[in-house]
């Protein structure tokens, strides 16, 4: 049994369809298809092998050398904890281990619920609030592991 | 040329020489790990590092270049002591199981750790806990040996375009492994073992049924099985290596006499059912080749050999579109199977579920073929029940104390052991095409050839092209060999049929490894072109010497047409000797 067909939005297509014969395009489109899906699904890599005559070895290569790259669906709130520098120094590991305790997941899970997934992120850029850690878009700083309970809890109540 | 010394001694080389390459021509060996002949210089573990005089950084001698006047150092007590470090390092992420190892006695990383006398493990241990594939029944990887050198990748991707595993993950996590960690059998693994073969640990090998074997040979009484074997053309020019021969002594005999000797009751050659492939492969190209001289069938010009387990299942997974060019005869391998369990079971009057049928080959891909498709069961059992690598049979010869190399001659059972110098080089590449040449000759014209060497398709270029005048009609023939040659020969085929155009030639052998057969997955380890050249010329030696060179003219050949097949491409020989094809999906899962 092959792998099932995926559908590609218009825009995803077209995108696909531009840069598809220009060489070193490859991680631009991974990136686009990430933008699309939140993660590269399976059947897209092989779609794109396909369209980009591309052996689908060489796809995973690339999409699993760039930890930006996810190849399995992320929780609905992607929780991405700093561990740059200032974030490292100021307990962002105790930060992740809280988060991960919570959740009962490791980097790179989903949690059951599929509401959660946690990442160890490098410098996401306001290290003067160190340690940070972002659900999805939102920022939170000056953290300590106490403050994450409640973090987790706001999202769990959105559902 | 340019000009440099090495430890003082002066070296002329070519420019674009490597330093690594220039020692060597000095008689200095640089240790190395990751390098190998046959793949470009990857530079990925450090060990072949080298000073070089008014530079203060430490130069890899296999990817950098020898540039003129350069002044190298190999060998200083700083470079030892950073090459030690960089083997301490690699074993601190590699398991310390050598005893139970694969590779044990042929590892390249034991050997550089003997050499340095590794006697410490100073850095702390961190294995990787990853899963062992062993889905193919014929390749096992094994992650947790890997040093990550790159060897095997490299093959795939470049030398046979296969592109069954990658480097999937980054720095301490990086493993190889097939795309989206499907398993070997699930991707496009072709089987061709080339990736086992340079692999310089026990990260990928094949997989051992020596044991099988060993259990069907001590079986008595009630259960005993008449244990039959035919051994591959490429085997003979090869085993000799793991007993200290020279590459390409040809031991056919001994080979028979080690065989009986380990308890087999009959012994075949794979080079007779050769010479009955040619039979039938001639047979098949003369027809299609009058019909597309008539201007009937020209869709199915090209033919293409099919004995080459590991090209069939490529095509089927990469050019399915080809199905139609490709030979409906079986191997060698299944041809002798299907006729042990047949012709030999009948004339011997034994019980083919009594049989017990192994076969020695230089190939991990001929594992997979035995159990192809239901047609490689033509006896009504399977017809090949178990097969063993050049590797693997060294190993029981040497288990049962056997001296082979000083072992009195023996001869091979009649009717399906003697052979013709045509059937013996089906073991290089090229020589499909001009065995099957030298008979397709006689099969057209009724006359035999004055000379029968086809030199134009010999040798060790990628692709061979080769015209050949049968009476007055040009036969143009191409000859491919390491798979990464293949897609070349094949696009243009579909540019002409595209195109509208006549097909570029008439007849195409293919063979996945390098050399063919003699380099295949299964052989000793450690091929280079100079083994592969001798290996060769060991096959030609034996053809030379034999009394005849011809399939036809195969005296037993037309005693088991006349006893049992009828002609070839008869209903019987289409049953027991012909298969079909079908397209595969890259990926399974």
């Amino acid at each position: 049994m092959a792998v099932a067909q995926i559908e590609f939005s218009k825009e995803l297509q077209s995108f696909v369809h531009e840069w598809k014969d220009k060489p070193g395009s490859l991680i631009m489109i991974l990136h686009r298809v990430q933008q699309e899906f939140s993660y590269i699904p399976r059947e897209a890599a092989e779609r794109l092998s396909r369209e980009l005559n591309m052996p689908l070895a060489k796809i995973y290569g690339v999409l699993t050398f760039y930890h930006y790259f996810k190849t399995s669906k992320p929780g609905k709130y992607r929780i991405a904890v700093c561990m740059g520098t200032a974030c490292y120094l100021k307990g962002g590991q105790s930060l992740l281990e809280e988060a991960g305790e919570i959740l009962g997941i490791k980097g790179n899970e989903v949690s059951d619920n599929g509401l959660f997934s946690i990442d160890a992120v490098r410098c996401v850029g306001c290290c003067g609030l160190a340690p940070v850690m972002m659900v999805g878009d939102e920022v939170y700083g000056k953290l300590d592991k106490d403050k994450v309970p409640e973090i987790i809890a706001k999202y769990k109540k959105l559902g | 040329m340019v000009n440099a010394k090495i430890n003082g001694i002066p070296v002329q080389v070519a420019e674009g020489t490597s330093i690594l390459a220039a020692a060597e021509k000095v008689n200095v060996r640089i240790p190395k790990l990751c390098y190998n002949d046959d793949l470009p210089a990857w530079a990925a573990c450090g060990i072949c590092i080298v000073k070089a005089e008014k530079n203060p950084k430490m130069l890899r001698a296999c990817s950098t270049p020898i540039e003129e006047g350069m002044s190298i150092i190999t060998h200083d007590p700083e470079i030892v002591a950073v090459r030690k470090t960089v083997i301490e390092l690699i074993l601190s992420t590699h398991p310390d199981d050598c005893l139970q190892c694969p590779r044990n006695g042929s590892c390249e990383l034991q050997t550089l750790a003997a050499e340095f006398g590794i006697r410490e493990q100073p850095f702390r241990k961190r294995l990787k806990d990853l899963p062992i594939d062993n889905s193919t029944g014929c390749l096992i990887l094994n992650p947790e040996k890997c040093v990550r050198c790159g060897r095997c990748v490299l093959v795939c991707q470049q030398m046979q375009n296969v592109w069954a595993i990658e480097f999937l993950g980054r720095g301490e996590s990086t493993r190889i492994a097939p795309a989206a960690d499907v398993r070997l059998a699930d991707g496009p693994c072709i089987k061709c073992g080339q990736c086992a073969a340079h692999c310089p640990v026990g990260a990928i090998y094949e997989h051992d049924h020596t044991q099988e074997v060993w259990d069907a040979l001590m079986k008595s009484g009630e259960e005993a099985k008449t244990c039959v074997v035919q051994i591959a053309p490429a085997v003979r020019v090869a085993l000799g290596e793991e007993f200290g021969l020279e590459p390409g002594t040809v031991i056919t005999k001994k080979i028979y006499t080690a065989l009986r000797r380990l308890g087999f009751d009959v012994v075949f050659d794979t080079n007779f059912s050769a010479d009955l492939t040619i039979l039938e492969e001639g047979t098949e190209f003369v027809k299609r080749f009058t019909d597309f001289a008539a201007g009937k069938n020209k869709e199915l010009m090209p033919l293409i050999t099919s004995c080459c387990p590991a090209w069939v299942d490529y095509m089927e997974k990469y050019y399915d579109d080809m199905i139609p060019n490709f030979s409906t005869a079986k191997s060698p391998q299944q041809m002798m199977g299907a006729m042990i369990k047949t012709y030999w079971a009948q004339k011997a009057n034994v019980d083919p579920k009594k049989i017990y049928s192994v076969s020695v080959m230089p190939c991990t891909a001929k594992k997979w073929e035995s159990a192809r498709n239901k047609d490689m069961y033509s006896s009504g059992q399977r017809d090949v029940d178990v097969v063993l690598t050049t590797r693997e049979i060294a190993r029981m010869i040497k288990q049962a104390g056997i001296d082979l190399v000083n072992l009195p001659d023996g001869e091979a059972d009649s009717p399906m052991g003697p052979y013709t110098g045509a059937g013996t080089i089906f073991g290089a590449t090229g020589g499909v095409m001009e065995a099957a040449l030298r008979s397709a000759y006689y099969l057209i014209t009724k006359e035999d050839l004055s000379d029968v060497n086809f030199t134009g398709v010999r040798g060790m270029s990628g692709i061979k092209e080769a015209r050949i005048h049968i009476k007055g009609t040009e036969v143009r023939v191409a000859v491919a060999h390491q798979m990464g040659n293949i897609a070349a020969v094949l696009e243009e085929i579909r540019k002409a049929k595209v195109e509208g155009r006549e097909t570029p030639w008439h007849f195409i052998e293919v063979m996945a490894c390098r050399g063919g057969c003699i380099g295949g997955g299964g052989q000793p380890y450690g091929a280079t072109d100079e083994i592969r050249n001798k290996r060769i010329r060991g096959i030609y030696h034996d053809d030379e010497k034999s009394t005849y060179r011809c399939s036809h003219h195969n005296p037993f050949i037309t005693q088991v047409y006349k006893d049992f097949l009828g002609e070839p491409n008869s209903h019987k020989a289409h049953e027991l000797l012909h298969t079909h094809y079908e397209k595969l999906e890259l990926y399974n899962k």
